[in-house]
């Protein structure tokens, strides 16, 4: 499984005032929290410094890169603010992302087809946000085409199939699971991802729901995901569903991780 | 509420058949179809609203009493003659250029609709012109903007100055929401009103226009 650890992003109070004041310090002992819990990826979000974006999120690149030998997820709908990032970043970043809306993908594309980096793809088209689980694989689909069109490897994209909250319309949640399996399935060596709390927009005891669909989401073949790793009960959750799902040899890391006291019942 | 009590409660919890039948009783006891609509539905969805705000209750709850208020109007409709009920106020809504986002929108449509106002939705991806030139046709009371995009937030800005533009801004109230969008971004473009969710969208939408 591999995690993308999603707490640095200006939408959280706490970071916003670290961006604006330049906090070095407070930036990296967040990062580095991630990187000790088990991320992959350090992800940086400056959306909501809207013009000052792609300054912020150059200043975040350097200012976790200097500090933390991680790769970074470069997060944000701006082309311009991601082709800035990227130039910036050292070794291969995960570019997230980008979709079938016509203007972001001619944007992107000289980004990602530049340098050597891994692609979040959103489930997104032209005019509409993705319902039905066909919705869904069809747009993932004509995404992972065009892209490995363009020569990227097919173990480099990265399909966010989109997910949607299941108080608003209850077929949510098996939509976006179905369409999990079936882009595994039809494209043997590409990657799945998503974030997970969009799933319980407006129930109460989000965390709750939040991990029992990582479980749900991994069983139907998930193999990547943004999260607080710094989350006790969620890792706990990703530690056993990976060991159940047999991809943890001898419960190793499940194991080490209850003895390092960085999972929680 | 007293006289409608089990209505209201039937719409509070969303429970179609007892609502229906009765909204069905009150319109065979001749009531006053302006009064059964505001004291036996819009009160009940004011207190869903307010409840909602608070944490009390959540979105399938809200969306549940509002599907039990329209399955009521239905029963309703085919007896209104032209100015048996007067809307609280028109209001333009959609999601702004470029962004396709749509369920904080439906839910703030929603809302506003089983408020009693009268809604004329746009939809999503609505650039500033469309919003323009709906306004000179519909003449609504308040123009309603979201975005999910800090990306697309721009686009709000950009739609009041269309408004400015064609005359419009003085006759019109803008209220503002979003994810991303905040009560200081409200200020910063100089918009009437900002509402971080459905329920205090319909508080602050009857607040700008006055009503109680």
């Amino acid at each position: 499984m591999i995690i993308v650890g999603e707490k640095i992003n200006t939408s959280r109070r706490s970071i916003a005032e670290a961006v604006e004041k330049r906090d070095t310090d407070f930036i990296v002992g967040v990062a580095r929290e991630q990187a000790e819990a088990g991320a992959n990826y350090i992800d940086v979000n400056a959306g909501t410094f809207l013009e000052q974006e792609a300054d912020c999120l150059c200043w975040l690149v350097e200012t976790v890169q200097n500090s933390i030998d991680l790769p970074l997820c470069l997060d944000s709908p701006n082309p311009a603010a991601l082709s800035e990032a990227a130039r910036r970043h050292r070794g291969e970043p995960m570019i997230n992302s980008i979709s079938l809306e016509a203007d972001r993908f001619q944007s992107l594309l000289p980004v990602v087809t530049s340098q050597p980096c891994h692609i979040v793809a959103l489930c997104m088209s032209e005019t509409s946000m993705p319902i039905t689980t066909e919705e869904r694989v069809q747009v993932g689909s004509e995404l992972i085409k065009k892209l490995t069109d363009e020569g990227i490897p097919l173990g480099k994209i990265y399909v966010d199939p989109l997910v949607q909250p299941v108080s608003v319309d209850i077929q949510m949640g098996i939509a976006t699971l179905n369409a999990i399996t079936r882009l595994m399935n039809d494209f043997p060596g590409v990657n799945t991802i998503c974030g997970l709390s969009n799933v319980s927009f407006g129930l109460p005891e989000r965390h709750l729901i939040n991990r029992s669909f990582l479980a749900l989401c991994m069983a139907s073949g998930l193999s990547a995901v943004i999260l607080d790793p710094t989350d006790k009960k969620l890792m706990a959750t990703l530690l056993a569903v990976d060991m159940l799902l047999g991809q943890d040899e001898y419960c190793e890391k499940y194991i080490d991780a209850y003895q390092n006291g960085t999972i929680a019942g | 509420m007293g006289e409608y009590k089990a209505l209201n409660g039937a719409v509070l919890k969303g429970d179609i058949n007892t609502a229906t039948a009765e909204m069905q009783k009150a319109i065979d006891a001749d009531k006053n179809v302006q009064d059964i609509i505001d004291n036996g539905l819009i009160a009940a969805m004011d207190e869903v609203g307010e409840r909602f705000s608070k944490g009390l209750l959540f979105v399938p709850q809200m969306l549940r009493a509002a599907k039990t208020m329209q399955e009521c109007m239905k029963l309703i409709e085919p007896l209104l003659q032209k100015g048996d009920v007067t809307p609280k106020g028109k209001v333009l809504i959609g999601t702004v250029r470029g962004d396709l986002h749509d369920i904080g929108k439906n839910l703030v449509s929603m809302m506003m609709e089983s408020a009693g106002f009268m809604i004329t939705d746009l939809g999503v991806d609505v650039p500033p012109e469309k919003f323009v030139q709906k306004a000179q046709e519909v003449e609504p009371d308040i123009v309603a903007m979201s975005a999910l995009l800090s990306t697309t937030m721009p686009a709000m800005p950009q739609t009041i100055e269309a408004l400015g533009k064609a005359g419009l801004r003085a006759k019109v109230k803008v209220m503002i929401g979003g994810a991303p969008v905040t009560e200081n971004y409200a200020h910063e473009i100089r918009a009437d009103a900002y509402a971080s969710d459905a329920g205090s969208a319909v508080s602050k939408a009857k607040k700008l226009l006055g009503i109680s």
